[in-house]
Formats: C-alpha cells, structure tokens, sequence
C-alpha cells in the first residue's frame, strides 16, 4: 500500500513539474495550431491523474530487498556511476576489471571468483572489441605505455 | 505473380555468403542470447544494436543479422524455460507450465526437440503470413492521414497495457513517462528545446538507444544482485536427445492452430508475443478439456504456447514493417534498430526499399531453416552454456552494454543516463510498472506528436478532425476498448503462476 501511495505523490509532483516547465517552453513566430506547449500538458495531465489513481487505490506492496542488498544495490549503482567517469580517461582494462570484479562480488560474494571474472572479462572483451569487431577502445590511460 | 518477384528478389540478396553467414552468426549468438537466464530476446537483440551500428555495416546486412538474432532468441528462450524453469522473456512463461514438469519427468531432452519443432512450425507459418499480409496492409496504410496515425499510436498504448502490467493506471503511467521524455531537445516544427533545463546533452533529446539499454538490461544486473544469482542451478538431467516422432506428429493440429492464434495475437499493434503465447495455451487447454492433463507435463501443453510465440513474433513484425507500430517489446527494440539504420518503417518502406523488406523476409525464412537445424542436433551445446553462472554473466551483459554505448557516442553522459534507466528500470519493474510502454513512448513520442500536430494544421484547429474518417472512429473505438477492456476480464485473463519447485 505504502509504496504505491508513495510512487503516485512521486508520480503526482513530478508531472506538475512537468506541466509547469511545459508552459514555460519558448515558442517561436513559426506556430501552428497546437504549438509546442499542448502535447507535453496532456502528457502531464495524464501522469498527474494516474499518480492520483494510485495513491487512491494502491497495489499491495513489492517485497523490497533487505537492507543489505539494499546496501549491494547502492554499491552497484555508485560503481556503475564512476566506472562512467572513469572509462575515457582511465583507458578500458583497468575500470572494467574493477568495475566487473565488484559487480560479480555484489552477485555472489566470493573474491577469488569474482577477481578473476573481473579480470578475464576484462581482457577477454577487450581483446573481442579491439581484435575481433576493431572497436575504437583504449587500453590503458595515454603516457603510461607510449 | 508478385510475391513470387518479390522473394527471388528477397533471396537474391539473402543467399549471398556474406549474408548467409551474418545469418547463421545472428541465429547462433540470438539462441545462446534466448537461452541465458537473466537475457532475453528484447534485453539480448538491445545490447547488440549499439555494437552492430558501430560496426558499420550496411542496412540490409544489419538487419539480417538483428532478426536472426531475434528469431533465435525466440528459439533459445524455451531452452531455460523448460530445464530452469526460468523463462527467458515475459512470452516463455506459458511454455514452462508443461516444459518444467516433462523435464523434471526425465523427458527434457523431448520436451526440448518437441519445442524446437514447435517454434519452427510458429515461426515459418507466420512468416508466409507476413509475406501475403504486409503488402497488403501495406497499400491500406496508405490512405491513412496524420489523424489515423495518431489514433494508431494511441490504440498501440491503450492496448500494450492491458496484457503488460494489472493495473491499467500503471501501464498508462508507463506511456506517459515514455512520451513525457521523448518531448525532451529540440521541438522539430519551432525549433525551440524543451525540458533540457539548458543542458548541452539534452539538446538533442534521450538517445532510445541508452534508454533501452538501461531499461532492459542494466536493470536485470539490478535483479540479480537482488536475488544473489540464486535459482540459476539445473534441477534436471538431460539425457540422451531423440526426436520424439510421436509427439510431434500428435501435436500437430495443436501447432497449427496455435500458430494461427499468436500470429493473429501478434498482428494486433500493442498485443504481441505474450497475448499469442497465453492465448494459444488457453485455447489447447480449453480443447483438450480435463483429460487434457495441462500442466503436467503434456506434449500439447510444450507445442502450443511456442508455436504461438514464435507465430506472434512473426505477425508482431506486420504492424512493425508496414505501419512503424511495435506489437512487443522485441518489434519495439528491432524499431529502434531500424530508427538507428535511418529506415523509416511504414507503407512507403515497400516501394521505396523493397530490398530491404523483402531481403529481410527470406532471410527470416532461412534462419527459420538455421535454427532448426542447429536447435536440434545442438541443443546439448546450448545447455552447456546454461552453466555460465550468473557471476561472470551479468558483469559481463554490463560491461557489453557500456562499450556498446560508449562506443555510440564517446559521452560518459550517455552512461550516466544508461545507469540512471537501470535505476529507473529497477524501480518500476518493482512496483509492477511495465518497462514496454516506456520504450515505446520514447520511440514514438515525437511521431504521435508530429501526426497531432499535423492533424490540426490541416483542419486549422478543428479537433473532430481526428474522428472524422472511419478508420479513426474504428482505430478509437478499438483504442477505448483495449484500454477499457481488461480491466473487466483481469479475473479470465489472470495468467497462471509459475510452476513451484
């Protein structure tokens, strides 16, 4: 129940945001009948009203993870988070060995596993791009080998 | 004859080596894509698009090897369903009511051969379906106007929801959060952006590439570190591999009813793979009455549900082709594939590029041949793969859909945005929010509006312009009764759990 009422006054707030933004939107000398404000307010309008239904009549509730998954999920998400920040100026083989590596830890929590997914993944998809599909990706951070 | 013009056309450019060959790659990596658990037909053909576009290959060439890719997965799906008891996909779930159980009776090597054939017989009568109808329903979709097209796009909303998700509101949320991000970049007749609250990156609008991606396939590595890679062990023994003559011969009204039921299921824009899959279940079911004994582990209970999945994924590619219309999540991946190939479906596309349409049928027919050869003899290869454990195998679907982005764009922007659909994706997956509408809103937001927007310039304003020819008032009416519809027959159409261990 909780859940669901939750989501909808989520759902609710996000699309009166949204409709607010909408009617702010520029419009230019060139306009037709509909413009460019109409299509994104029935959106809008919509999801408000289907945020309402749900905060009237919710579902009952998912089973949300313990706090611990909880926990791994976050991990993943901030792993996932820098590996994208890290990718162009780190060169690929080392971000996605610990990229992988953590993933397969949070998964099923054994190291050694884990440490060689990470690894054999790496290199092992490295060497598929690079090779086998001539994909642009670099291997190591510039200045370290040339 | 035409049709016939029009195939020797289709195999002309299909039976070249190079094609062949990216067909039977597409059918092998689409069978082992279908039997993973954890990647399915739409998550498995999504995370290859961006890869196969950087690659560089021409259209036709692209679109060969996606579909065989498609039609494998379609083929791998029923591996998992039927020895894990996990279905690879929303469409799989019918056929591991009567896989499992023959499996755990020590016949899941038949139980295998006999789904195989099914999904064949399927997947081949839909594709002589689709090869009559879609020039057909081509040349009506001719004399359809922006107001017909928009009432078109709203009948593939209202009716995506009523098989995807149990609450109506929810799945129409799904649309609109869709549609509401698809508004975001420039508005293509003012030239003015919207919602990119001044970003740079959101100029150009959320690429439908990353938000696949993220949604589909980011947000099953979430699913998994969620269950911890449990119920991922075999609890069956496949022996040795026999084509069970018998069975197949016993089903086979069985499969040529089914076949015809999804491929109708499939035509229906918005319905898809599932509704054939659950319908043709229902039907054998309701035909073969107590006796029956559905759900133990029956012949008929294994040929019914795929042959009426691989017929809907067939007749799903009808509305795709000819109207620009996905029927399911998979036909909405493969649009976005052609999106990315600058092909534009729709009536036009089979007088301006028959090539592209009719080499992509016959090599449909071929992979069609492919797969049963190679689903049969190879299936022990296939179940090998099961083994990979779920620890290297989601790392690696992750790392495999960051290059493949990564390498679309060279912007950690995008990745971002992928992450932030994985998060998305997980979220609303939990709270039984359907992922497919969402898809399809971000694809064919800016058309719906275009052909709204078009609509009313041509009438200057007048909105009974959108219910003034038959086919809109018949597409509405539809669209309402798609919509209104399940909400009266969720008690029928209650799908049927999993089988319990």
């Amino acid at each position: 129940m909780a859940s669901d009422r939750v989501f909808g006054l989520v759902v609710l707030m996000v699309a009166l945001a949204y409709i607010a933004s909408a009617t702010q939107i520029q419009t230019s000398f060139l306009s037709d009948p509909v413009g460019s404000k109409a299509f994104p307010i029935i959106i809008g309008s919509v999801a408000a009203l289907c945020g309402l239904i749900l905060i009237i009549r919710p579902d009952p509730d998912p089973s949300w993870p313990a706090k611990r998954t909880l926990m791994a999920l976050m991990i993943a998400v901030v792993v996932l988070i820098a590996y994208a920040y890290l990718l162009k100026p780190l060169g690929f083989i080392i971000p996605t060995a610990l990229t992988a590596a953590i993933l397969s830890y949070q998964i099923s929590p054994k190291i050694r596993p884990a440490a060689f997914a990470g690894v054999s993944l790496s290199v092992g998809l490295f060497v598929l791009f690079k090779f086998a599909l001539g994909l642009g990706l670099v291997a190591f951070p510039k200045g370290i080998i040339d | 004859m035409e049709i016939i013009d029009n195939l020797a056309l289709g195999f002309s450019i299909a039976l070249t080596p190079y094609t062949l060959m990216l067909s039977i790659i597409g059918c092998f990596l689409g069978t082992i894509i279908g039997a993973l658990p954890g990647l399915g037909p739409s998550n498995g053909v999504a995370i290859l698009i961006p890869i196969t576009f950087t690659l560089g290959l021409d259209a036709t060439a692209a679109l060969v090897l996606m579909t065989s890719v498609y039609y494998g997965a379609m083929y791998g799906g029923r591996i998992s369903s039927i020895l894990l008891n996990i279905p690879g996909d929303e469409p799989a779930l019918m056929t591991t009511l009567d896989g499992y159980p023959m499996a755990k009776n020590g016949k899941a090597g038949d139980a295998l051969v006999l789904s195989g054939v099914a999904s064949f017989v399927g997947a081949f009568l839909a594709t002589i379906g689709l090869m009559l109808l879609a020039p057909l329903l081509a040349r009506v979709a001719y004399v359809f106007g922006p107001a017909e097209y928009f009432a078109l796009y709203l009948l593939a909303f209202m009716t995506l929801g009523g098989m995807s998700s149990n609450n109506q509101a929810k799945s129409a949320l799904a649309a609109c959060i869709g549609l509401g991000i698809s508004m975001v970049g420039v508005d293509n007749s003012s030239g003015m952006s919207r919602f990119t609250g001044g970003s740079l990156h959101l100029m150009d609008g959320v690429d439908f590439l990353v938000a696949i991606v993220g949604l589909f396939a980011i947000s099953e590595v979430f699913f998994f570190i969620e269950s911890h890679g449990k119920s991922s062990s075999i609890g069956t023994k496949l022996g040795k591999v026999r084509i069970p003559w018998q069975a197949i011969f016993e089903t086979k009204w069985t499969m040529l009813r089914s076949s015809l039921l999804g491929f109708i299921a499939g035509i229906l824009p918005g319905a898809g793979a599932s509704l054939g899959s659950f319908l043709a279940y229902m039907t054998e079911k309701a035909i073969a009455g107590e006796k029956g004994k559905f759900g133990t582990g029956v012949p008929k209970g294994i040929a019914a549900p795929e042959a009426g999945n691989n017929a809907a994924a067939g007749g799903a590619l009808v509305p795709m082709l000819t109207l620009g219309i996905p029927g399911s999540g998979t036909t909405a991946v493969l649009l976005a594939l052609l999106m990315t190939l600058n092909i534009t479906p729709g009536p036009t596309l089979f007088t301006d590029k028959p090539e592209v349409v009719w080499g992509l049928i016959a090599s449909l027919l071929i992979a069609n041949f492919v797969l049963l050869l190679m689903n049969v003899p190879m299936v022990k290869v296939f179940v090998r793969i099961l083994q990979v454990p779920a620890w290297v195998l989601l790392p690696g679907v992750t790392m495999v859909s960051f290059v493949g982005i990564y390498s679309l764009s060279s912007s950690y922007f995008d990745l971002l945005l992928m992450v932030g659909f994985g998060v998305l994706g997980f979220v609303l997956r939990k709270l039984d929010v359907p992922t497919v509408p969402v898809i399809l809103g971000i694809l064919l937001g800016g058309n719906m509006e275009d052909a709204l927007r078009r609509a009313m310039v041509i009438s200057d304003g007048d909105i009974s312009y959108l219910f003034s020819s038959p086919i809109s008032i018949g597409l509405w009416v539809m669209a309402i009764a798609g919509f209104v519809a399940p909400m009266f027959l969720r008690e029928i159409l209650k799908k049927p759990q999993r089988v319990p261990d």
